[in-house]
């Protein structure tokens, strides 16, 4: 199979707007994979379906990965000229800089009819607050279409173009995004407004507080 | 009233269960079948909607049984999502738990012993048979055969369950495999128990196959039902004996060839038709492939250590990467991506779960059979929702 560094050469040759990186994958697995823009995603990924080389007709897994916002330490040495007939002195100078998070959706390709792969695509939003919008795989590959209603349920990337994109795996009247990073879970998962909270008010008022000093002593009341 | 402007079915007052009147079909009936329905295999939804007794559409609902299980991976250590991997697919903890192992060790670079690569896939094809036989069984009982074959299925799967038990002292939740190899080593006396039982396992599945393979009522309720195109198949990411029951060879275990599955001499059984029968045979004829395996691999284990002498379990950490890792369970294809950022715990654990993505042409395989299909359709599809549901 090609690599993927031909792999992008050749998406970049065929659709010449588009934008596609390599991110390379610094563990022993060294399985590298490929940055598209999501604006040419869709036809990038029906041409690595159709094309005789590749043929990856087979997508096998979808996963939605969040990446929070993170502060860079960037160490830039200066050199610096040092007291007279002295050694040279080199300055380290720190810049901080604050990249900014976004969530990402990962698609597993392999190719049953020429049993290869994977080749790994990565779709990323361009942040995780209000644009988290990506195109839908689904019309390319049909097993997209209950892993990315998951990627939605959990992380809450919006597929645009997805047939059919409802909550899959959490209650349709639930608010948040589990997966996510920063997700705090509540107190009260089973609550709900039920008519024992409004009797439980009316009596609140019916009835008055008794004045918490006397409570606190434990007087008897009058 | 078409059916595509019904309001969700959730938001109806009253049974679930409505009438629809439709100019042209005349009334068409909505039913919410399940969570708790005998025939669903677990807490499984499906709302349909039927014509007289025809299904016109089917949503497939669940996510009764969610838990949030790769938040948890995340939370946990490397090791400690290994006993919880066994809670995926409740039947075949040895299968999810190699999955999980060969993800770690890919993502870490280790090796594992030769004798503890035998022993996973001695357990590996021990819980194929398992699986397809209880399948076999369930697929019966679905079909209206009720008790008795699933009975002499679950016979067979307890002999199995002991060896596991004796093995790993635990019958289901076995928590065998570690990154680097296995826990504890198989005495003589276990492997000889373990090939009595692959050597008198082919009897079993002739008594099982005497009784329904040609059976009338079993070919009419099966045969031509619940049809899956190989085109529909490929596209759909369908795994596992499903797949091949559509007339696509594709075995991971010839495609990967991971483990020592190369050494092995065993066929793919592939089906014709891609119906519910195909789908019952060709995991019949796997199962009797599963026997050469285990048959082979019992006689030329070879003796020696069972892990890696410098795997390291507790306090675990991986070089940042990431890794996806696959390996053909008993549903499907069953895979891990991890990503690690050099800590103890993963920065993302996700299971790719077979029977979840094999849920996806649910509806297509039901259009145009009866209720009473949908049944069995959903039987051969072979789901178990600790694993969908996660």
């Amino acid at each position: 199979m090609e690599t993927p560094e031909q792999i992008r050469d050749r998406i970049l040759a065929r659709f010449p707007g588009s934008s596609v990186a390599m991110v390379l994958n610094p563990g022993p697995a060294a399985q590298h994979s490929l940055l598209l823009g999501a604006d040419h995603a869709r036809e990038i990924a029906e041409f690595l379906r159709d094309d005789p080389a590749l043929r990856l007709d087979f997508c096998s897994n979808v996963s939605g990965v969040d990446w929070l916002d993170r502060e860079i330490v960037e160490t830039t040495k200066i050199p610096t000229p040092g007291p007279v007939a002295g050694p040279a002195m080199v300055a380290e100078q720190r810049t901080r800089r604050l990249q900014p998070g976004y969530l990402e959706a990962v698609y597993h390709l392999y190719s049953m009819e020429l049993r290869h792969g994977p080749v790994i695509l990565r779709l990323r939003t361009a942040n995780r607050k209000d644009q988290v919008a990506l195109p839908s795989l689904t019309p390319v590959w049909r097993s997209c279409e209950f892993q990315e209603r998951e990627v939605f349920d959990l992380f809450g990337i919006v597929f645009s173009g997805h047939p059919d994109l409802r909550r899959i795996l959490m209650w349709d009247e639930f608010k948040d995004h589990p997966m996510r990073k920063d997700y705090v879970e509540p107190d009260d998962y089973e609550w709900e407004p039920t008519p024992h909270g409004d009797v439980l008010a009316k009596a609140k008022r019916h009835y008055p507080a008794s004045p918490p000093a006397a409570a606190a002593k434990g007087e008897p009341k009058p | 009233m078409s059916v595509s402007e019904l309001p969700p079915l959730s938001s109806a007052p009253g049974p679930h269960v409505r009438a629809v009147h439709d100019q042209f079909h005349g009334d068409l009936l909505e039913v919410s079948m399940g969570p708790h329905h005998p025939s669903t295999h677990g807490v499984f939804r499906m709302i349909v909607t039927l014509d007289g007794e025809t299904v016109v559409k089917l949503k497939p609902v669940f996510g009764y049984l969610h838990r949030n299980h790769e938040k948890i991976g995340e939370n946990t250590s490397y090791l400690g999502s290994m006993p919880y991997t066994d809670r995926l697919d409740y039947l075949c903890s040895m299968t999810n738990n190699w999955s999980y192992a060969l993800a770690v060790e890919k993502l870490s670079g280790q090796t594992v012993p030769e004798r503890a690569e035998y022993l996973r896939i001695i357990l590996a094809e021990l819980t194929r048979l398992l699986n397809h036989t209880c399948l076999a069984g369930f697929l019966l009982q679905d079909g209206g055969a009720s008790g008795t074959p699933l009975m002499y299925a679950f016979r067979e799967r307890e002999k199995i369950l002991d060896l596991f038990e004796a093995l790993s002292g635990s019958r289901m939740m076995c928590n065998y495999q570690r990154f680097g190899g296995c826990r504890a080593d198989a005495p003589p006396s276990w492997l000889g128990a373990a090939l009595t039982l692959a050597d008198n396992y082919g009897r079993f599945l002739d008594e099982f196959e005497k009784l329904l393979t040609g059976n009338e009522i079993l070919m009419a309720r099966t045969q031509g039902i619940g049809r899956l195109p190989a085109r529909l198949a490929v596209s759909a990411g369908i795994t596992g004996p499903m797949l091949r029951a559509a007339g696509v060879a594709y075995d991971i275990r010839k495609v990967d060839g991971y483990g020592l599955y190369p050494r092995f001499d065993f066929r793919v059984p592939l089906g014709d038709h891609g119906d519910t029968y195909d789908r019952y045979m060709v995991r019949v004829l796997e199962m009797r492939e599963s026997i050469k395996i285990l048959q082979q691999a019992l006689r030329d284990i070879p003796g020696g250590p069972v892990m890696d002498t410098k795997a390291r379990l507790r306090g675990f950490r991986a070089k940042p990467g990431e890794v996806y890792s696959r390996i053909e369970g008993p549903k499907g294809e069953i895979g891990f991506y991890l990503i690690s950022e050099g800590g103890p715990n993963p920065y993302r654990y996700r299971v790719r779960p077979p029977s979840f993505v094999n849920l996806t042409i649910l509806e297509d395989l039901c259009l145009g059979h009866s209720i009473a299909d949908t049944v069995v359709i959903l039987g051969s599809i072979d789901i178990v929702l600790g694993e969908v549901d996660r």
